[in-house]
């Protein structure tokens, strides 16, 4: 590593440096937005099939019960 | 083709009886030139200025034209009558389009003059012929384009608003190589033909939009 | 489609490109002549505008493969096609800005052609969602978007024409994309940034493919399962259902 930056070329820290950093900055956050917002969306899908789930486990308990009551009478 | 012409010719009868986009297009020119006037603080201006004062006015004076041209359509349930009809789809593209050009040569025949004597330094008469063919070619452009962007937008809720938003960035183009071309014709000693490159960039940008429009003009209308 | 299908090794593969392609361009590619360090930004930039117009292009075929086959599956990924582009464009137009304020001295130049170009793109195609928000019927929408979708792809490289024609003058121009005048260590830098972020767009725009899928599978399976007709009242929507 210590090779590599070695090899660089001095990274200019003046106001060119700053500039390139900023173009870098933008595209990473971009990025990193995006990935966010996406987070969001998968956990908004996981509540989706979680609700799915407990509905339908709702309906077969419910079918489970009536039969009984059917024999009961 | 004798569809194209019965439903121009009922667009042109529809005009002529109620009077309502052309008069209003006429008025909103005159009114802008007034505007520029004393936005500009400019009692005549010349050259690329003038070309694109004139440009831009007729730009926004069309999407006037635009908003208007299916209205009727969609109100009187035009739309299902010619979908009902056993005619080419095409035909409506054709002859709205032929409509709007209408409108806008009808528009031009009075803001055009009516530019020269309120803003315009040089005369008009030298390069009259000139500005002409380009603003045949730049109504053209803004007939094909607004009647696309018309039939777009007049099946969405706010469409008035959908309207120009799709259009002016389409016409960006187009208004580029009309006031470039106009440009020199306008110009204080400027010469009577307007530049080539231009005048070719405009003519193929019409080419290319009206095939486009006509390949995906049925998509608009399927039902 | 299964959208997530090989995603991971996609990811991968890109996550290892745009390494390499950074590791280039900070340790390999040289010092431009004229502008030094300044230059690097156009790795990042020239890559982004490239592939936000590329898929925007793209975005046209696919809804020409909905008007074509009347799939609504074509319409979902032409819209995603546009969704990514569009978030490149943005990425693109900003790196742009900062380029030309570094080495011009403005935030905004209207003599760089394909600046100016590119925000007509972006003007246009954000136009896109607001239409689709305007269309109620879903059928419609779709159809609408992919008749929008197709004319402003052609519209692309027809405003490109127009907006570098209109240069009176055009500034030296160090930085072609034929590469004609790179040296061959920048060139290599630059394919190795471009198809990094290629692989970039197409690993994003199958994440999200499989993502709307999913969700779409989920509604499906509601319906099917529970034969549920109190769906929750769904939201009038920009996206294809």
């Amino acid at each position: 590593m210590t090779g590599w930056l070695a090899a660089a070329p001095a990274l200019p820290l003046h106001s060119a440096g700053k500039y390139v950093a900023g173009a870098y900055i933008v595209f990473v956050a971009v990025v990193l937005i995006y990935v966010s917002i996406m987070a969001r969306r998968l956990s908004a899908t996981q509540r989706e099939l979680a609700r799915l789930q407990r509905e339908i486990e709702a309906r077969h308990s419910e079918r489970d019960e009536q039969p009984e009551i059917e024999t009961a009478a | 083709m004798s569809t194209v012409l019965t439903v121009l010719r009922k667009d042109m009868l529809l005009e002529l009886r109620s009077l309502e986009t052309v008069p209003a297009m006429v008025l909103f020119s005159i009114a802008t030139f007034v505007i520029f006037h004393f936005g500009l603080n400019r009692a005549t201006i010349d050259g690329q200025l003038a070309a694109g004062v004139l440009t831009v006015t007729l730009l926004f004076a069309a999407l006037l034209g635009v908003n208007r041209l299916f209205v009727a359509e969609r109100e009187q349930g035009g739309f299902d009558a010619f979908l009902l009809a056993p005619v080419d789809r095409s035909a409506l593209l054709v002859a709205k389009a032929a409509a709007l050009f209408a409108f806008l040569a009808m528009l031009e025949v009075v803001a055009v003059p009516a530019f020269g004597v309120l803003l315009l330094g040089p005369s008009l008469g030298p390069p009259l012929l000139g500005l002409i063919a380009v603003l045949a070619l730049a109504d053209l452009a803004l007939a094909v384009i607004g009647t696309l962007v018309s039939a777009i937008a007049v099946q969405s809720r706010a469409r008035d608003l959908i309207g120009p938003l799709i259009g002016l960035p389409l016409l960006i183009p187009a208004l580029i190589a009309t006031a470039r071309a106009a440009g020199p014709l306008l110009a204080v000693h400027g010469s009577g033909s307007p530049p080539g490159k231009w005048v070719a960039v405009l003519a193929l940008y019409d080419l290319v939009f009206a095939l486009l429009a006509y390949a995906v003009f049925d998509f608009l209308l399927e039902d | 489609m299964i959208y997530g299908r090989g995603l991971r090794g996609l990811a991968l593969v890109t996550t290892a490109t745009v390494t390499v392609a950074l590791a280039l361009v900070f340790f390999y590619a040289p010092l431009d002549a004229d502008q030094g360090f300044i230059q690097k930004i156009f790795y990042i930039h020239v890559p982004l505008a490239i592939v936000s117009l590329g898929g925007f292009v793209f975005g046209g075929v696919l809804a020409v493969g909905h008007l074509r086959t009347g799939d609504r599956r074509w319409d979902m990924r032409s819209y995603v096609a546009i969704h990514m582009a569009l978030i490149f464009g943005i990425a693109g137009l900003l790196s742009g800005s900062i380029w030309a304020k570094a080495s011009w001295g403005h935030w905004w130049v209207w003599n760089e052609p394909t600046l100016v170009s590119f925000l007509i793109v972006l003007l246009l195609f954000s136009t896109y969602q607001p239409l689709r928000f305007a269309i109620e019927d879903p059928e419609r929408q779709a159809r609408y978007a992919s008749v929008f979708t197709i004319v402003a792809a052609a519209f692309v490289p027809l405003n490109f024409i127009a907006v570098r024609l209109a240069q009176q003058y055009v500034h030296p121009r160090v930085l072609t994309l034929s590469g004609g005048n790179l040296p061959g260590s920048m060139a290599l830098t630059f394919y190795v940034s471009l198809i990094g972020i290629v692989l970039l767009y197409i690993t994003l725009w199958r994440y999200e493919m499989a993502a709307k899928s999913a969700r779409m599978h989920i509604r499906r399976l509601r319906r099917s399962l529970l034969d549920d007709e109190a769906l929750p009242a769904m939201k009038r929507s920009a996206a294809p259902s």
